[in-house]
């Protein structure tokens, strides 16, 4: 690029950085630091008042771990456990049928595919409180699903199908949707079919074509989904609190719980350390495996 | 890609559960938020009431008139910062180990859980607190939590449309000696401006879309519609909230649609 007047590389540089210092300022005061911070945080412990003491322990990991006043309680081990089994299903649910839809959008014509496409996005931007409302509207007692649920003997009649584990986990795969959709779109878009052509000249079974021409092709995008659906799963609580009742909860349960209603700075800042590190095994994998696809 | 494929018919069946997944409930709220029956699912005929009622209801014209300042102030602030991030970003020959730094930066809000993001920001704002007590959870922390995400967004959205439009009329301004400041106005800002409304777009959108954010920054004073439905949950469904729900779905639609027409470019 040629750059004009501007011939010394200082010059340009410092145009450059008074450009970009106010955004990035920005960025470092209140995501990074703060980020930072809260990691020091864990770290620490906090008064009566919710105030955080400055002085180092281990306690809140002792406390993550289970190791509570009272002994040992089994509590925190079941939440970690029911989040990455939860995220797992919802993950496997949401994938699954974003799987065929990205293949049926790719195959319709250009202008179809733009109103497909819409129809994924609009629900994806829409206000996840308000799809959670949604649910239970959806999921009341006078409506459908309740009744047709009541009939097979799964609930009682005359309940509503909330609050449930099923509940949940239908909530949670369509609010993932359309985040495993649309990786999983661009990455068809741009399938080779010449290669399917092939396998199909030589008289390769159907299966063999799906697994050896296609899946393969389509594991970029695959694994952005799985990643897009899985990590923001464990870190939900509005979907939990709402459609799966006060037993029933996740990681993101247990920070609101810190961060809201019991003032436990310190120990929400423990426990978010958790959801960070699978965050970035998340964006390590993304690196290794996803790099093909765009997310935005 | 190559020719379109002819897809099964059993790949057609299998995508249509998707659609009703995301469309059923959203579907029946709509469908429920103009039924007369005041309590119950039991339907009995078309009505506007409830409608007409929201206009009524002081909270929530209160969390309505809250969600715009938030979505809008936020917007403005996110766009300038955005769009200035993106021009310094894309147009300097930035060293290699910075450029990877500064990329590391604007990605973070993208790639952050937003519980996580929200937990930082109360410690940001905590923090902000012990050096003046004046600072309270509010609106001012409400929007310093979205304006924190979406310079990301604009950036990122403003900045692809940079690398499309490439150096060259730049280079042909400076070569006939526009003053930089005549070719960002004459050149640079009118290639831009589309990019720059669809940044300041989904800006609004996902201020819009935000509820974890806002629900740990808000203060007593400052409920948003989201932070107003959550509680009204814990009451029960109301047809007051179905119509609020609807008013919100159908703003959305409206903005994705309006998205859309000015990224349009990306296609061709």
């Amino acid at each position: 690029m040629w750059y004009g007047h501007w011939v010394s590389r200082r010059r340009l540089l410092g145009r450059a950085t008074s450009l970009i210092a106010s955004g990035i300022l920005w960025l470092l005061l209140f995501l990074v630091l703060p980020g930072v911070v809260l990691v020091v945080v864990a770290f620490m412990s906090r008064d009566a008042d919710g105030q955080i003491v400055w002085s180092a322990t281990t306690e809140n990991f002792r406390r993550l771990l289970g190791f509570g006043i009272l002994g040992w309680s089994a509590d925190n081990g079941w939440i970690f456990l029911r989040s990455l089994w939860v995220a797992g299903v919802t993950t496997l649910v949401a994938v699954g049928l974003a799987y065929p839809t990205a293949f049926f959008i790719a195959a319709s014509s250009p202008r179809l595919r733009y109103v497909w496409l819409s129809l994924v996005v609009v629900p994806m931007c829409t206000n996840l409180v308000v799809r959670t409302y949604a649910w239970e509207l959806l999921l009341s007692p006078q409506l459908p699903p309740s009744m047709f649920a009541a009939w097979l003997g799964l609930i009682e009649p005359g309940r509503a199908l909330y609050p449930n584990p099923g509940a949940v986990y239908v909530g949670l795969a369509s609010t993932a949707l359309p985040f495993a959709v649309l990786p999983l779109y661009t990455n068809v878009e741009r399938l080779d079919w010449a290669i399917v052509e092939a396998a199909e000249d030589l008289y390769a079974s159907r299966t063999r074509v799906f697994f050896q021409a296609i899946l393969p092709q389509t594991l970029p995008g695959l694994s952005v989904a799985v990643i897009l659906t899985f990590v923001p799963a464990c870190g939900m609580f509005v979907i939990t609190d709402r459609l799966g009742g006060s037993n029933f909860w996740l990681v993101g349960n247990l920070i609101q719980q810190q961060f809201g209603p019991s003032r436990d700075i310190p120990y929400g800042s423990a426990v978010c350390i958790v959801l960070i590190v699978l965050t970035l095994l998340g964006l390590y994998l993304y690196r290794r495996r996803g790099k093909a696809i765009e997310l935005v | 890609m190559s020719e379109r494929r002819k897809i099964h018919p059993v790949v057609t069946m299998l995508a249509l559960p998707s659609l009703l997944l995301l469309y059923l409930p959203l579907v029946a709220v709509a469908v429920y938020s103009v039924n007369s029956a005041r309590i119950g699912l039991v339907w009995e005929g078309f009505t506007l009431r409830w409608y007409r009622e929201l206009l009524h209801n002081e909270a929530m014209l209160d969390a309505a008139r809250n969600t715009m300042i938030l979505g809008l102030v936020s917007t403005a602030i996110a766009t300038v910062l955005g769009t200035l991030l993106a021009l310094g970003l894309a147009r300097f020959p930035w060293p290699k180990p910075i450029a990877r730094t500064l990329d590391v930066i604007v990605d973070l809000p993208v790639v952050t859980p937003d519980i996580i993001f929200a937990a930082a920001m109360v410690i940001a704002f905590s923090m902000l607190r012990s050096l003046w007590a004046g600072f309270v959870p509010g609106m001012l922390a409400m929007v310093i939590g979205h304006v924190t995400f979406q310079i990301s967004f604009v950036a990122l959205v403003v900045r692809s449309r940079l690398v499309l439009i490439g150096p060259t009329l730049m280079e042909a301004g400076r070569d006939l000696y526009a003053s930089s400041f005549y070719l960002f106005r004459k050149v640079t800002l009118p290639l831009l401006l589309p990019a720059i409304v669809a940044g300041a777009m989904l800006a609004f959108t996902l201020s819009l879309d935000d509820f974890v954010i806002s629900f740990f920054t808000a203060g007593p004073k400052s409920n948003t519609l989201p932070i107003l439905i959550y509680s009204a949950q814990r009451r029960g469904l109301s047809p007051q909230i179905h119509a609020i729900s609807t008013l919100i779905v159908i703003l959305t639609v409206a903005l994705v649609l309006g998205l859309e027409r000015f990224t349009r470019y990306r296609k061709a």
